[in-house]
């Protein structure tokens, strides 16, 4: 298996290391042709205006599209989750997102740097707390019905999962702990495994 | 310091371009920029000016904050703790203790570990950065020589820090004291870099960007992400030269798209060669 991850800008490089510590392959992803033979793909944070910007200039955008709507499996942190959103507020107007996932996100909507902070947070599946890093970190607003949530804080949902594509508003490659990251290869092993039988 | 590292993590493959007006901002936002730095004049002109350059007036930031969504950051006097105080009041995203404002102090850096806002510090060698970054640093960057439009002075920066540090993982346990008494740092940051082959923080570029080739120089000499002070507004067309600087940060390896978003920009500033500078901003910081 080999994941891809999103290297237009942003934290790219973290998410490797994570990946790594699940004992998958990682490949940086920055043209179309970078996505060939992927099994999943990583929108990292980073910011999203930039990234909104580089995907429509390298026609990365259109393919990526293409790809989470024939199953491509998706895991978005940050930044990466308002790129999976169905409606963003607090964005650019020509703000691109693919619509992947069935919620709404607020950008900023926790304030500036200053407001950032690390909190230990409950997930659905893992035993013991992670230890969640928030930085200028979205907030998820609303949730359709097929939204699982994993993890929430202060009533907020902060990592949900939809069909191929999974978003946290956190930054788990930032924990030094990849439990989260290898929820995420843990999807895709399954729905392999799914399709086979 | 996660959630301090972790927003110059964020920033990581991206440009940061220094803006004088809400009005370039927008430009900066438009282009791709992935932060902005808020500021009353681009280096090339306080190098003209002279006299003494300190913090911009907070109207003036805070209009800039208002003007985007992206971080902003803003430049403090090195050893100006007060002016890093206001400007995190201010709420700014990042405060860059920078050479390219008159020091304030000529033997203290800001102890930037008692602030809440994280801060990025200048560096022209492995020492001076590890310094920084004890002193609580969340990124470092090459000083360069700013307002130049040269990037001579920015790759010697890059090439004597990472360089250094490729020296240091061949190093073995008794040689890294000497490599902390030569390079006047604290040891278990030096012993850190022989582990892990790299700096506590991200490592950007600065000073002396003037064109999309140099920005792609820097990243493929192993910065992680680029400043570009007056390189941006300085040259004859902004807009279409800023978003040209972005794609080359981000496709920094690939010559075709390099070639091909180098081309019709327009004269890129017109900078001056290290003979002809009078003042060295570089040579700022203990």
């Amino acid at each position: 298996m080999e994941v891809g991850v999103l290297a237009l800008q942003g934290a790219f490089a973290a998410h490797q290391n994570a990946l790594s510590e699940c004992g998958i392959k990682s490949r940086q992803v920055r043209v179309a042709e970078d996505l060939e033979g992927l099994s999943g793909l990583i929108l990292p944070g980073g910011e999203s205006t930039t990234m909104s910007n580089l995907l429509l200039r390298s026609g990365l955008f259109a393919a990526v599209k293409e790809g989470i709507g024939s199953g491509l499996h998706v895991f978005g942190t940050c930044a990466g989750m308002i790129l999976l959103a169905r409606q963003v507020s607090d964005g650019r107007d020509d703000q691109v997102s693919f619509g992947a996932m069935d919620i709404s996100v607020q950008r900023n909507a926790y304030g500036r740097q200053v407001d950032s902070f690390e909190t230990d947070i409950e997930i659905s599946g893992l035993n013991a707390p992670f230890h969640a890093v928030f930085i200028r970190a979205p907030r998820v607003s609303r949730l359709g019905s097929d939204v699982e949530v994993l993890a929430t804080f202060e009533d907020s949902p902060v990592l949900v999962a939809e069909g191929n594509c999974i978003a946290a508003a956190f930054h788990p490659e930032l924990s030094l702990d990849s439990r989260v990251h290898q929820i995420f290869v843990n999807r895709i092993e399954n729905a392999v495994v799914a399709s086979k039988s | 310091m996660t959630v301090k590292r972790g927003l110059a993590e964020m920033m990581k493959g991206g440009v940061i371009m220094d803006v004088v007006t809400p009005e370039q901002a927008r430009i900066a936002e438009d282009a791709g920029a992935c932060a902005v730095m808020a500021l009353e004049r681009v280096p090339a002109d306080i190098r003209r000016d002279g006299g003494v350059a300190r913090m911009s007036d907070p109207e003036m930031i805070e209009g800039i904050k208002a003007a985007v969504s992206i971080p902003v950051m803003a430049k403090a006097r090195i050893g100006h703790f007060v002016e890093a105080q206001i400007l995190e009041s201010l709420g700014v995203d990042f405060v860059d203790e920078s050479e390219v404002l008159t020091p304030a102090d000529e033997t203290h850096h800001i102890d930037k570990l008692q602030f809440a806002v994280p801060f990025v510090c200048g560096a022209t060698n492995l020492g001076e950065a590890l310094r920084r970054i004890s002193e609580g640093a969340a990124m470092i960057r090459s000083k360069g020589e700013a307002g130049t439009g040269n990037i001579v002075e920015a790759v010697r920066h890059l090439r004597s820090i990472i360089g250094d540090m490729r020296k240091i993982t061949q190093a073995d346990s008794a040689e890294l004291f000497e490599w902390a008494k030569r390079l006047q740092a604290p040891l278990p940051l030096v012993q850190e870099i022989a582990e892990t082959g790299w700096l506590q923080v991200p490592l950007f570029c600065a000073g002396g960007i003037a064109t999309p080739a140099d920005a792609a120089l820097a990243m493929q000499l192993g910065a992680e992400a680029v400043f570009v002070g007056s390189g941006i507004f300085k040259s004859d067309d902004p807009a279409p030269r800023a978003k040209a600087i972005v794609e080359a940060t981000t496709h920094f390896r690939d010559p075709h798209i390099l070639a091909k978003v180098s081309r019709g920009l327009g004269a890129p500033m017109t900078g001056i060669g290290m003979d002809e500078v009078n003042q060295k901003f570089a040579e700022r910081g203990w």
